[in-house]
């Protein structure tokens, strides 16, 4: 039994991961109908870019010239983060997707795909072969919670991805751009005429995503700190299938996808041997999408953006 | 014979080149090829060692472009001396014997032979230059092969990606699939290994067991696809998408975890039956030939049609689930029969070789050339391919360069270079039309 619930704690922790990506993949999917293939490779420039970030503060703060503690770099490494990840999203919106704005869906997608490939060559080209080792921000501790051993880099984790998710779901709802964003997931024609600035929120949408993945990649690179550039490829095409098991255009589907996702692949390498997990777990997420073909909180008809 | 000049639709340097060659046929191009082929044959090896160039270039010297620029000169010279002027040489050599002979009785016979004959002779032609042209190097003999592989693959995917228009990444599972099981059935056939014992049959029948071997792999493929074309009738799009790359997910997983198969070390051994390039040119050819008849007849038209309207086609009496069905396991056994190929060429298969990239890889060639478009996908592969080679000296950024040119592409032509359109050669539709002609006239003429 406290086997079972020290794997879902775990699931919890590597399913964040997946929840953070896949939420980028579908607020681009209910708003332009595309597939962001490029997006895993945004998680892994923005894990690089939390990298140099975070090398740099830690090296200030050391040396002495910033007083800052830990803490203090490292809510700075992920803000900082974020922002500069969100730069990387608009770059492959401007240069990638926008010159398709009217063609196939499939021809955007194998644009993002390429995209992706050149992000990964650049990175491998700039810094190298040699595995880059993301700087310890906080210290590690363990301690037991009943019959759980977490950490308290796991326990960041999570808390963190949910409460993204909800001040995710708040912007949405509260604010002009948010309104925007959904009203063009209803209908994409008509926003132009509402006089909204269709390039400007577009721009907003992968801007959003990307800030997102970037908080992943801050948090990935923690928790697993021996960066390479093509890293995000696994991640990226299986928060894919997180995003598409949740649901396309949902909020809380990508997560519930992504812990999902997290939960059958961790459970499937505890239960049988690791080697194993990929077969098991996607069989399992085929037989999902058999039963429920749109996901878990899909809509046939509609890509809408919501909770 | 009269000699129309119909003036080119194309404008520009393109139109008038292209007005100027009109009533050249095709053999005549074969024939350059050929000169040219046997020209460096000849003296290419000298010519490129007295111009500095060094070993006879694998590639027209196109990629050596990239290695040392001050070769370019000599490159130039090299390509037209050896390539270009024998190659119009022969070109109008040929044109000008058929004006000459042209009133000659024997000449005339020569325009009626049927057309498949011309084909079929046409393409024994360009076996021949193939062949000479790969003898003067190993290497392009390999690239040649797995040109034909790729070359399989593209089409095979056109059918699925293009014509029914889905969003499939499956082939590279498929090749997987057929890889491994012709190397089974070879391995375990011709040749003594540790896990599969001695071999049943005797080693010299290994060649001709080798189609039948790939036929067997490319219908298990075939029979493992339906766990692909099934939820295709209830999924469409997206989702689609992701039970194919669950499906590529699964494959690698269970080959991994199964021993006999070698598991993540690979699987060698197998018997050297794919090291002709006649061999290749063959399933090559025949691929070409088989997915033309398909997209060409009343089942291609049905795929277009449930690929622009499902329910509509379904009105108009198409059966949707039957060509659902038909397509993914068409696809299916080509990837297939192409793994077969590859297992045998490169004599060594892992499951890491057919991931995600390898499907990348195939997609940017199918989008590069052009969806719905059998000659598309040719030259998609033909072009990846050389540029993929000619590129091959600037290491890591050809892996930068050649994404933008796919993205640059994709936003001119979003439908690939050739989408929805075939190479129209002129000489074979005049051909057409004249042939059409003498069946229209009226009897007693």
């Amino acid at each position: 039994m406290s086997q079972v619930a020290q794997q879902l704690f775990n699931a919890l922790q590597w399913g964040s991961f997946y929840a953070l990506i896949a939420l980028g993949y579908s607020m681009v999917y209910s708003i332009l109908m595309l597939f962001n293939f490029a997006h895993g490779d945004v998680f892994m420039v923005a894990t690089y870019i939390g990298y140099f970030v975070a090398t740099l503060l830690l090296g200030l703060a050391l040396s002495g010239s910033l007083p800052l503690s830990g803490v203090a770099v490292f809510v700075l490494t992920l803000l900082l983060t974020m922002f500069l990840a969100s730069f990387i999203g608009i770059a492959v919106e401007r240069v990638a997707y926008r010159p398709l704005r009217d063609a196939p869906r499939a021809s955007a997608a194998i644009t993002g795909l390429m995209v992706g490939i050149f992000l990964e060559t650049l990175v491998l080209y700039l810094l190298g072969a040699s595995r880059r080792n993301f700087p310890t921000l906080i210290e590690v501790n363990t301690f037991q919670l009943g019959p759980v051993q977490v950490t308290n880099l796991k326990v960041l984790t999570i808390v963190l991805a949910v409460v993204l998710m909800v001040l995710l779901h708040l912007f949405i709802r509260k604010t002009k751009v948010g309104m925007a964003m959904r009203a063009m997931s209803y209908d994409y024609a008509v926003i132009p005429l509402m006089g909204v600035p269709l390039d400007l929120i577009i721009a907003f949408t992968f801007a959003l995503g990307s800030a997102l993945a970037g908080a992943a990649g801050v948090l990935f690179g923690m928790a697993y700190p021996v960066l390479d550039p093509y890293m995000g490829v696994l991640i990226g095409w299986k928060a894919f299938v997180a995003a598409i098991l949740g649901g396309r255009g949902s909020i809380l589907g990508a997560v519930a996808g992504g812990f999902l996702l997290g939960f059958i692949e961790i459970l499937v390498a505890a239960v049988l041997t690791s080697t194993m997990r990929d077969l098991v777990a996607y069989s399992i997420v085929l037989l999902i999408l058999t039963f429920r073909p749109y996901g878990l909180f899909g809509e046939e008809h509609s890509v809408r953006l919501r909770l | 014979m009269q000699q129309t000049s119909t003036p080119s639709r194309f404008g520009g340097l393109y139109g008038r080149i292209r007005a100027r060659f009109q009533d050249v046929p095709i053999s005549a191009w074969l024939v350059g090829m050929l000169a040219a082929v046997l020209v460096e044959a000849l003296i290419g090896r000298d010519l490129a060692y007295m111009l500095g160039l060094g070993n006879l270039p694998s590639f027209f010297g196109l990629s050596l472009i990239f290695k040392k620029w001050n070769l370019i000169p000599s490159i130039v010279v090299f390509i037209v001396v050896v390539y270009v002027l024998p190659a119009l040489a022969a070109v109008y050599l040929v044109r000008w014997a058929m004006h000459r002979w042209r009133g000659v009785r024997g000449v005339a016979w020569v325009q009626r032979i049927p057309t498949r004959g011309y084909i079929i002779f046409n393409l024994a032609f360009v076996y021949v230059v193939l062949h000479l042209w790969a003898a003067s190097s190993d290497y392009r003999l390999l690239v040649l092969r797995l040109l034909g592989v790729n070359i399989i693959l593209t089409l095979s995917l056109n059918l699925v990606n293009g014509w029914m228009g889905e969003f499939s990444v499956s082939v590279a599972g498929f090749m997987a699939v057929g890889a491994y099981v012709s190397s089974v059935l070879m391995v375990w056939g011709f040749v003594n290994d540790d896990v599969f014992g001695p071999a049943v049959f005797p080693e010299a029948w290994a060649p001709y067991a080798f189609p039948l071997a790939l036929i067997v792999a490319g219908a298990v493929t075939a029979f493992t696809a339906l766990a692909v074309a099934i939820p295709s009738f209830r999924t469409r799009g997206d989702y689609l998408a992701i039970i194919t790359l669950a499906y590529l997910f699964i494959v690698k997983s269970s080959i991994e975890n199964i021993d006999f198969l070698g598991g993540a070390r690979g699987f060698m051994n197998q018997p050297k039956v794919a090291d002709s390039l006649l061999v290749v040119f063959l399933w090559t050819v025949l691929a070409v030939w088989v997915m033309h008849n398909y997209v060409t007849s009343t089942l291609g038209k049905a795929t277009s049609a449930v690929r622009d309207n499902e329910p509509a086609a379904e009105m108009m009496t198409v059966n949707t689930r039957k060509v659902k069905m038909v397509a993914f396991l068409t696809h299916a056994f080509w990837s297939g029969v192409a793994g077969g190929l590859y297992a045998h060429i490169v004599g060594y298969i892992n499951p890491g070789s057919f991931g995600l990239v390898k499907s990348a890889e195939i997609l940017g060639m199918l989008y590069l050339g052009g969806l719905n478009s059998v000659t598309g996908s040719v030259l998609g592969t033909v072009l990846f391919t050389l540029l993929s080679e000619i590129l091959r000296p600037l290491k890591l950024v050809k892996w930068m360069v050649i994404p933008v040119i796919l993205i640059v592409v994709m936003i001119k032509r979003p439908r690939g270079l050739l989408g929805f359109q075939e190479i129209r050669l002129p000489f074979l539709e005049r051909r057409a039309r004249a042939e059409e002609e003498v069946s229209h006239a009226p009897a007693g003429d």
